[in-house]
């Protein structure tokens, strides 16, 4: 069949019935548009990056130590620095105001030199970056004047040294804003760290050098270079390319698997067309059976409505595309605060390209299936009105077809994820949970019918009834539907078990506030201090820092550079290495606390006499990381004495309780003589209370630290929301897909329920029984879909609990119940709309048409 | 022009057979005007369609202007149907989405043949002038029987098939339609093929077979 004629038929055949047809194809819009505005918005973010990549490091090179730099390495940085050279030296400290109240938990930076070399930081009020070096002066984060209850000119007192708040950061390039949520950052000229008294010994103190090189040399030979040779001087280079590439990174899988959970919308849409298609091929039959009659051949049917679904299928996507295009310009403002720079909101050509080329895609491979049946249907038809249809042969191309449609999931998940292996476990992952949504939405289904409520009025049980009318989509209204408050639920799920367990954890009677950082000889005025309060005080907790020597009479160092060789042959990145490498803080006791679960091994008796190897408990998951088993036998550096200890068990650490939680658990007897500080624990009623305390423990003792779980615990919550934030906005758009696939529905059986209705008025219905059925329909249909989706939340939310994060799972009754209730009338809603007409035409009018 | 031999149709439902048409043969020249009747469900309407290649027969064959009907597939005989037959259906079936005149160029327009003109000047000869752009929803039940009409002669057909074609009409508009059919039938030199229940438009055909369960109890020439 010529194509012109296949071209003119679709065109002609589209034009009468464009509003449902649209309304099709509007079922992609939403997909389209999460997966534009999400690739897009990813597209100008690595771009950002690439345009701003040496703000993000303010300098050419640095290098850092969380120890003192050693000779060498000032030796190097004279060398490197002579173009331009910064310190900057970081550490933990208390600050407080004297006007204000409380005392905050604060990183200080000390600042030296002129950075950032590159790049700009935004004060308010602008220019007090510049003015810092020249006096005490205090740039600090806003969060820390709400906290402290300060104002710009204030004086603020960290340690022994007193500072003027000359300004506020609002921008800093590099910042990616988790930082400073746990502390709030002060920075202050280098010049007076040592005014503050607090390095001390036990001070945790970061020293990083930045380098501005020559223009036109590069910084990747040099550091490449020093790499090995800084690494056995315990210090770190990095260039601009890797804190780029370490971003770019990063940035990628979000958007990754933000591109995912719009895919899902997309391919939602996908089962509305799908459905919707074999709506429309069964009301097209008489057609397509005259067509036939006419000589149209089987093939060339089935081209004229592929072409149409290819058309509509751009309508849709073009659509979506604008939408996404603007959606992409509103991302930004809502999560700026989460970015370590400023981002374009330029339309990418790239991403709208994909996302039109995929939504076309999806159309026509989700048209397809039910297009088949359309080739399928005899000239005969045309003769015979009630032609059996059994009699049918099956339609051959039905499993090359099945197999196009899992084939394009697989791969669009895989294109979107950017590697096919989780292209696959995310196509499986949505068909097993399509999978299991349908099955419970059928076992609902089969429910309604094996207990059908033949005692309710009339109008419920046409309502019910009307859900299996023939050429009905229940299933896929249920299915786009459910899905979209299936994501949303399980989103909320999991943030709720998240925060709640952290929430319960800061239980009533268990500990709110921590001092740590107490040298020895604190430890017992301190205690004394606080109970002096009135505030209960715990027993005091050492701490020891230390570092692997050797695992099995092998040094670190060679076990780091074999792990390194085994993981470069496999192309990964070495994980284990920072476990060889990191400073631990380690304790002695001879008891297990709430918090631990012993998985191997047998705990120690306490006062046993023990000489060498003294015996150790590791955390499985750090023992799994080393490569440790019980019975092995360890050597740690205590700041330079060695200590043989010997593996006698492995313990699980519930680490979402807030309490000092270790790593290496030493048995009594061997680090009490090694330099150490202690953590004391207490609980204060309220945070007025809680920040007095903290102001008078600081006041007297300057290096003695303090943070409140409530105010960490806020934090975490924000940080938490915010991602969490993003997952919901794509999802919604899955939500937005399924109110688009349950309006086609509506608009599809349109004629269907109009005949309906005028048959019903005709019998006598009033139009208030007639809104009545309508209504009952689709609160059953949104029922149907929300619990269906409730129950597989509930099931994904406990997986997640208990597999991923490792903690309890609670069902929030209220909110489920809120949540299901949503999702309902939502359906209600826009099936009524939909049904304006049905209700408002007379019987005449609807009967004349037929 | 329309031969059939020993047309045997078998539908199995449900496990029985059901034999529709039972060993049919007979001849019909061109120019020929053949009227089959017969009571509901004597199988009228399925001979129809086999003689006009829409379902395969159980066995026997039909030779439509030289062409062996089984021999060719599906889609061969889609073309053969677009080159050489037109249809008119007791229910008109106008394709409700395309306009008067759109309906009566798709059978030129599938064989890449522009219809345009052709198209206006069928509809002004069935007296539809100037309704060329309403769609079949804003035709009366005549009216659009006449579109169809001039669908079916669009093509030229050598063959036109008629399945109960004024089932759905008054008398009067009946008889117009009636009339159409044989003066193209007449001027075109098309042979005729019509099922009927109505002994008027049967008396018009020069020959009639009566049919009942499926077998062939008169033929007779008018």
């Amino acid at each position: 069949m010529n194509p012109a004629f296949v071209a003119r038929m679709a065109w002609r055949e589209g034009r009468a019935s464009a509003r449902r047809l649209l309304l099709l194809t509007a079922s992609i819009t939403a997909g389209v548009a999460a997966l534009v505005a999400i690739n897009s918005f990813t597209d100008n973010l690595r771009r950002s990056v690439q345009e701003q990549a040496r703000s993000l490091l303010g300098a050419d090179l640095s290098i850092s130590s969380q120890k003192e730099f050693t000779p060498a390495v000032t030796a190097l940085l004279d060398t490197l620095g002579q173009t331009g050279l910064a310190r900057v030296t970081t550490f933990s400290a208390m600050a407080y105001t004297a006007a204000g109240s409380g005392a905050r938990l604060v990183q200080v930076s000390g600042v030296t030199g002129p950075w950032p070399f590159y790049g700009d930081i935004v004060t308010d009020p602008a220019g007090a970056w510049g003015e810092l070096s020249r006096g005490p002066h205090a740039v600090v984060d806003p969060s820390l004047l709400g906290a402290l209850g300060a104002a710009i000119g204030d004086t603020l007192a960290i340690g022994a040294a007193r500072f003027a708040i000359t300004g506020t950061i609002a921008r800093m390039p590099g910042d990616v804003g988790v930082r400073s949520a746990l502390g709030p950052r002060v920075f202050i000229p280098g010049r007076y760290i040592a005014a503050t008294r607090l390095l001390g010994f036990g001070a945790r103190v970061e020293r990083e050098a930045f380098i501005r090189l020559p223009v036109g040399e590069a910084a990747q030979p040099i550091a490449d270079r020093y790499r090995a040779r800084l690494r056995a001087e315990n210090a770190r280079i990095r260039t601009v390319a890797e804190s780029q590439q370490n971003l770019d990174n990063a940035l990628g899988r979000l958007g990754h698997y933000l591109g995912l959970v719009a895919l899902i919308a997309l391919l939602l849409g996908g089962l509305g067309v799908a459905s919707a298609t074999h709506v429309f091929v069964r009301q097209k039959a008489d057609t397509i059976a005259v067509l036939r009659c006419l000589g149209a051949t089987a093939g060339g049917v089935f081209a004229i409505y592929v072409a149409q679904a290819a058309v509509m299928g751009l309508i849709g996507s073009v659509l979506g595309a604008a939408i996404g295009i603007a959606v992409q310009h509103v991302l930004p403002s809502a999560i700026a605060s989460a970015l370590p720079l400023d981002v374009s909101t330029a339309p990418s050509w790239p991403a709208i390209g994909v996302g039109v080329a995929t939504g076309v895609w999806v159309a026509v491979v989700f048209a397809l299936l039910p297009l088949l049946s359309a080739r399928r249907i005899p000239p005969l038809a045309a003769l015979r009105q009630a032609y059996d249809p059994g009699g049918r042969p099956r339609e051959p191309l039905r499993i090359p077809v099945l197999f196009l449609l899992a084939a394009s999931v697989v791969a669009l998940a895989a294109m979107q994820a950017g590697n096919p292996r989780t292209g696959l476990a995310f196509a499986a992952g949505i068909g097993a949970s399509v999978g299991v949504l349908a099955i419970t939405a059928w076992l609902l289904i089969r429910s309604v019918e094996r207990w059908f409520p033949h005692t309710w009025p009339y109008v419920w049980r046409q309502g019910l009834a009307n859900l299996r009318r023939p050429g009905n989509q229940t299933t896929a209204v249920v299915l786009s539907l459910g899905f979209g408050a299936f994501l949303l639920a399980t989103l909320f799920l999991a943030q709720y078990n998240l925060l709640e367990e952290l929430r319960i954890t800061g239980g009533p009677s268990r500990p709110n506030l921590v001092f740590f950082d107490i040298q020895p000889e604190q430890v017992a005025p301190v205690s004394r201090a606080i109970a002096g309060a009135g505030y209960p005080v715990g027993s005091p907790v050492p701490i020891v820092p230390m570092r692997i020597r050797s695992i099995r009479g092998r040094p670190v160092a060679a076990i780091a550079a074999d792990t390194l060789a085994r993981a470069r042959q496999r192309g990964r990145s070495a994980g284990g290495g920072w476990a060889l490498r990191r400073e631990y803080r380690s304790t002695y006791r001879d008891t297990m606390v709430a918090s631990e679960k012993l998985v191997a091994g047998r705990w120690w008796g306490s006062g046993r006499t023990r000489g060498s190897p003294v015996p150790l408990s590791l955390e499985a998951d750090v023992a799994a990381d080393l490569g440790v088993r019980v019975g092995d036998a360890m050597v740690w550096d205590v700041q330079g004495v060695p200590v043989a200890t010997r593996v006698v068990n492995l313990r699980d650490v519930d680490w979402a309780r807030f309490e000092p939680n270790f790593f290496a658990v030493f048995a009594t007897g061997a680090l009490e003589t090694a330099p150490q500080s202690f953590v004391v624990l207490t609980r204060a009623p309220d945070a007025a209370r809680r920040g007095q305390l903290q102001r008078e423990i600081a006041q007297r003792w300057a290096n003695v630290t303090s943070f409140d779980i409530a105010v960490v615990q806020e934090a975490v919550e924000r940080l938490v929301s915010r991602v969490v934030l993003a997952i919901r906005f794509m999802a919604l758009f899955s939500l937005a897909t399924g109110a688009v696939v349950l309006a086609g529905a509506v608009s599809t059986s349109r004629f269907q329920r109009l005949r309906e209705s005028a048959l019903l008025k005709t019998l006598g219905a009033s139009r208030r029984q007639v809104l009545q059925v309508v209504l009952a329909e689709y609160l059953a249909i949104g029922l149907l879909a929300s619990v269906a989706a409730f129950i597989l939340a509930a099931l994904a939310g406990w997986a997640l609990a208990h597999f991923l994060f490792e903690i309890p799972f609670r069902l929030p009754l209220r909110q489920a119940a809120t949540l299901i209730g949503g999702t309902a009338v939502l359906a209600v809603l826009i099936g009524t709309w939909g049904s304006v007409e049905v209700v408002r035409r007379t019987p005449l009018e609807v009967l004349r048409e037929t | 022009m329309l031969h059939c031999e020993s047309l045997t149709k078998t539908y199995g439902s449900g496990g029985r057979e059901l034999t529709v048409v039972k060993n049919i043969s007979f001849s019909l020249e061109a120019g020929g005007f053949l009227a089959i009747v017969g009571p509901s469900g004597s199988g009228k309407t399925t001979l129809l369609g086999l003689l006009a290649g829409l379902d395969r027969p159980t066995s026997g064959s039909v030779t439509l202007d030289g062409a062996v009907l089984e021999r060719l597939s599906e889609d061969a005989r889609a073309r053969l149907r677009g080159e050489k037959v037109g249809f008119v259906f007791q229910s008109f079936q106008l394709i409700p989405t395309l306009t008067a005149l759109e309906n009566v160029q798709v059978p030129l327009e599938l064989r890449g043949i522009a219809a345009r003109e052709r198209a206006t000047e069928l509809l002004a000869r069935v007296g539809l002038a100037g309704r060329e752009h309403h769609y079949p929803a804003q035709l009366s039940g005549g009216e659009q029987q006449r579109v169809a009409l001039a669908r079916a002669f669009s093509n030229r057909p050598r063959v036109l098939f008629a399945d109960e074609p004024t089932g759905n009409l008054d008398a009067r508009t009946g008889a117009t339609v009636v009339d159409l059919m044989g003066e193209l039938n007449r001027d075109l030199g098309t042979t005729l093929v019509l099922v009927t229940h109505d002994p008027d438009l049967a008396g018009r055909a020069r020959r009639t077979i009566r049919l009942a369960d499926g077998e062939i109890v008169a033929d007779s020439a008018a």
